[in-house]
């Protein structure tokens, strides 16, 4: 097959981009699609498919195959899809709330069955089609639309949430942060079975500055907390934070204040510290963990195991011959 | 029809309707099916109505853990697993209990006394113990010790414990292939073949089945009762016994075959379309792929998936399933994509009355959704009909890129008879095409491009380059398929989806009358009423009445002619197992005043009901 030089632009459809200014999405769609032109991935075997939401928009402005179909089923369109075309590259997008709370159920399963599906979750923590309600990622006490009282639905740690689905691959990155984002999109791409990306988006219309421990200049620096595989887990202005494992938990300390040795080296392969680390931030109002959490290759995907199946059948019983099937049970002749 | 009985020769019947009933540890389904295929490879004709409890594991030996298999054989074509059992074998009190009032005036029952102790009688509500308080008097009773006799037979076979008395049905099963005179040797083939690998277990089980017929040869108990029902006159052909969730899943994989497209099927167990499922599921060398989904928005979001993929994709379920579907099957609507949706009703509302039927999703299935959303059904009439309606549900579904329903029921599902197969390479052939070229002016495929004749629009499938496009549930501009709120258009697809579904009426089969006596009343069925209706029909007919019968198999839209064929009738009678669903719709649209037949009592239809009726009626 020959490969075919992409630029952006080839992945960006006629349709005009209707998402407010400002908003996050922007930002991301512009990390997926220059992403794609890097990918080597033929345009006509990406499908994008999306639930219901601002998010969900996502797949009228890429110029691949795509489907905008209900609120919250994305994750099961797309086991479908991946399921009866293995050759193609499936992609779901949505929001927390399609995600997360109409599509929690979809979404767990898809991870557990490991369908070799990219799930990018933009989390606003807010309902942002429906003009901002809380979503099941608000903080407890959010005052929005629906909680002027201040919310007081306790909320899912998305990466906690996702490997506890058995999810084979889980990351988190962040909308102003594109180079990251490529990053994590590639390594998702890469990764054989469901890989589940959760990425920090800004509305800035319902839920502005929800990331500005993140993404502020003053306190960017402190609170991104960068995981690489392999290399210990420093951070801050200076690399004077680290993390250390203590009593079971993942605990930030002065690095100066632990021996070199104690600072936890990022294991993406270890689901215990996988887990340890997502429950370092939850609303990300301080230091949070970016980039890969888990990435194991130890299970196959459900499509190749469905796909594996069909072929081990016709090699042991031939194709099937439906006179014969409809005659298996035994047949009597008359006249 | 004359008959001579000698102590060799039984006695000929034309029919016979035996009823198995026990406890549904009791193995009576079993029983009942092995009947059933001896007496098809005897080649009788024949009709089944198994009932299972809804609970898996009600209390052993109560009234509701009664399961029971009622088979109808006769020498000629029958329709029905009639109305009332001639023959009775009740394994214990309660089984005789729940089903002592079905019988025929003075029918035999075969009773297995071992089990009419104190604890059984007790448990099944009895005070006196019906065989000695008179109370059976009226009917011919056979009196089995079925449990030692079955120790007795088993005892040098090596089983033990439990699976000792584990095949007192088989008991049961030989002493009726006695009374009817059936071969034993396809059961004794069955069992071979089930228990192949257990040995000592399928020697139990044949001692067994051998010691209830010899009972039955040499006891004092069943002397000159041993009677026959001879071959049935059916029309020349190759046979098979058949039940409905088989015939419609090998349907589907018939459907797949004639369109030249892999099977996605998508579906969540619940009972009684799980069997579609399962069988499907083993027939992966068709290129069939299951999956057994979360949930059933799960099973059908993935079907549209895979739909969108190329694949012919189907979902099914029962009622409950269905009301989860709806919304993802607006959108498959919404989509134009083709894909098969089959409801296997059951009594409802809510969990209802999950082992009984009931056609009373029809209402649901043509409006059960938001929206302006009318959708093609399909509906089965029989169990060997469902694998026809099966492949016309995908013709339509793939000729028009629509979803369609399908619909079965509970007696379509579980029931079975005997199916004259189609002929070897005789299955049609309407394989798709997808489209491969852009098809407008500039280049571009724009997905909303329709078919002149049938308004269905293309097919694109990922991978096809240069016709990368979106779908989705947001209206779509005509042509272009962009979203679009412009009002025009939407009054414009709304109609245009609406007339695309319309437009089948000219593409299907015009419905059919059985009307050789020129009547003035006609009765109008659909699903699984036909093989009552029919047999009512014959009766009335043999009385000497004129009646018309028709019976449909498309539910949306109605065949062209229908109307016409309606109004040429003074009386019309529309029998459902419902409140009242099709008449609704033939009045709404054709303002007839047809006169409904209803029944909710989670049995089918009694003969004698339809007969009644009609006979009122004429
Ligand atoms: C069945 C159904 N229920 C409710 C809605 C309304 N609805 C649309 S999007 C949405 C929530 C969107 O929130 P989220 O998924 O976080 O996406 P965002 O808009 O924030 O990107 C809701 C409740 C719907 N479209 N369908
Ligand atoms: S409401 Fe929020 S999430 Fe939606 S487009 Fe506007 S800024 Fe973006
Ligand atoms: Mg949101």
């Amino acid at each position: 097959m020959t490969t075919i030089e992409y630029t952006r632009g080839d992945f960006q459809s006629d349709q005009e981009v209707r998402w407010c200014p400002g908003c996050g999405d922007y930002t991301i769609l512009a990390s997926v699609q220059k992403f794609m032109a890097a990918s080597g991935i033929r345009k006509e075997n990406a499908v994008f498919v999306s639930g219901i939401g601002c998010a969900a928009r996502f797949p009228y402005y890429m110029a691949t195959y795509g489907m905008h179909s209900i609120h919250g089923r994305a994750p099961a369109v797309a086991t479908g899809l991946a399921t009866a075309r293995p050759d193609l590259s499936v992609w779901v997008v949505g929001g927390d709330g399609d995600m997360m709370s109409i599509g929690g159920n979809h979404l767990i399963h898809a991870l557990r069955r490991n369908v070799n599906l990219k799930i990018l979750m933009f989390n606003n923590q807010i309902y942002g089609l429906t003009k901002g309600q809380y979503s099941p990622t608000s903080e407890v006490g959010k005052t929005t639309k629906s909680s002027p009282m201040g919310s007081i639905d306790y909320p899912f740690n998305p990466m906690s949430l996702a490997l506890g689905a058995e999810a084979t691959f889980v990351a988190r990155t962040l909308d102003m942060d594109p180079k990251h984002t490529g990053e994590m999109l590639e390594a998702a791409y890469a990764h054989k079975g469901s890989a589940f990306v959760e990425i920090y988006q800004n509305c800035n219309v319902f839920n502005d500055k929800a990331f500005i421990a993140l993404t502020s200049k003053d306190d960017r620096d402190s609170n991104r907390i960068y995981l690489e595989h392999g290399k210990p887990i420093r951070f801050g202005q200076d690399m004077e934070k680290a993390v250390v494992m203590h009593n079971g938990e993942a605990t930030i300390v002065d690095a100066a204040a632990v021996d070199e040795t104690a600072i936890l080296i990022h294991d993406q392969t270890n689901m215990s510290m996988a887990f340890a680390l997502s429950r370092l931030s939850h609303s990300p109002t301080g230091p949070t963990p970016l980039g890969i959490f888990r990435s194991v290759d130890e299970r196959g995907t459900y499509d190749d195991g469905v796909n594996a199946q069909l072929a081990k059948a016709k090699s042991t019983k031939g194709d099937g011959n439906i006179d014969d099937l409809i005659r298996s049970l035994g047949t009597w002749t008359v006249g | 029809m004359s008959t001579t009985i000698e102590d060799t020769e039984p006695e000929a019947l034309d029919k016979v309707i035996i009823r198995f009933a026990g406890d549904s540890g009791d193995g009576m389904q079993l029983a009942g099916n092995r009947f059933t295929d001896a007496s098809a490879a005897f080649g009788n004709d024949l009709a089944t109505f198994p009932s299972f409890p809804a609970e898996i594991r009600a209390p052993a030996g109560t009234l509701p853990g009664v399961s029971s298999f009622q088979v109808q054989i006769a020498d000629f074509d029958i329709l029905t697993a009639g109305d009332e059992p001639d023959v009775l074998v009740a394994m214990n009190p309660a089984a005789l209990k729940s089903n002592l009032a079905d019988l025929r005036p003075m029918g035999t029952i075969v009773i297995n006394t071992e089990a009419f102790e104190e604890r059984n009688l007790a448990k099944a509500g009895y005070t006196e113990n019906p065989l000695t308080d008179g109370s059976l008097n009226a009917y011919k009773v056979i009196e089995v010790p079925m449990e030692s006799l079955t120790k007795e037979a088993v005892k040098d076979t090596g089983v033990s414990g439990r699976d000792v008395l584990r095949s007192k049905n088989m008991f049961a099963l030989g002493l009726m292939a006695w009374l009817y005179s059936r071969p034993l040797e396809p059961t004794v083939d069955w069992i071979n073949a089930k228990f192949g690998r257990k040995p000592e277990v399928a020697e139990a089980n044949i001692a067994t089945l051998k010691a209830g017929y010899n009972f039955g040869f040499t006891t004092e108990a069943t002397k000159n009762s041993a009677v026959t029902v001879k071959p049935a006159k059916l029309p020349p052909g190759e046979y098979t016994t058949i039940s409905g969730n088989l015939s419609l899943a090998w349907g589907l994989i018939a459907g797949a075959k004639a369109a030249n497209l892999p099977l996605f099927y998508g579906s969540y167990p619940i009972t009684p379309a799980s069997d579609i499922l399962h069988e499907l599921s083993r027939h992966k060398n068709f290129g069939v792929r299951t999956f057994q989904a979360e949930d059933e928005i799960a099973a059908i979001s993935a079907s549209i998936g895979a739909a969108f993929g190329g694949h012919l994709a189907v979902t099914g379920t029962s009622g409950p399933g269905l009301a989860l579907k709806s919304e993802a099957l607006s959108l498959a609507m919404m989509t134009e994509l083709p894909l098969i949706v089959i409801n296997v009703q059951r009594g409802g509302p809510s969990t209802g009355l999950p082992t009984k039927p009931e056609q009373s999703d029809l209402l649901f299935a043509m409006y059960g959704r938001h929206g302006e959303s009318p959708l093609p059904i399909v509906a089965a009439s029989s169990p060997s009909d469902a694998y026809e309606s099966a492949i016309e549900a995908v013709r339509i579904a793939l000729k028009y890129m629509t979803p369609v329903i399908l619909l079965s029921d509970n007696s379509v599902a579980t029931g079975s008879e005997p199916w004259r197969l189609p002929e070897r390479d005789s299955l049609p052939d309407f394989r798709v095409t997808f489209a491969t070229k852009p098809n407008s002016p500039d280049g571009e495929f724009m997905p909303y491009v329709r078919d002149p004749l049938t308004f269905a629009r293309q097919w694109a499938v990922p991978g096809t380059p240069g016709l990368e496009h979106r779908i989705g549930g947001l209206e779509k501009e005509e042509v272009s398929g962009n979203v679009s709120y412009n009002s025009d258009n939407h009054q414009l697809m709304t109609d245009t989806r609406a007339w695309k579904v319309a437009n089948i009426a000219n593409d299907i089969t015009p419905v059919a009358v059985d009307d050789p006596d020129g009547a003035s009343t006609l009765v109008l069925g659909w699903g699984s009423t036909l093989p009552v209706i029919k047999a009512a029909v014959r009766r009335v007919r043999n009385e000497g009445h004129p009646i018309a019968h028709a019976h449909l198999r498309h539910l949306n839209p109605f065949p062209a002619n229908l109307g016409e064929v309606l109004k040429s009738y003074d009386n019309v009678l529309i029998p459902e197992l419902n409140t009242g669903q099709l008449i609704r719709l033939i009045r709404a649209e054709y303002l007839v005043d047809a006169v409904g037949l209803n029944k909710v009592s989670a049995l089918p239809f009694k003969v004698t009901e339809i007969e009644a009726k009609l006979l009122e009626m004429i």
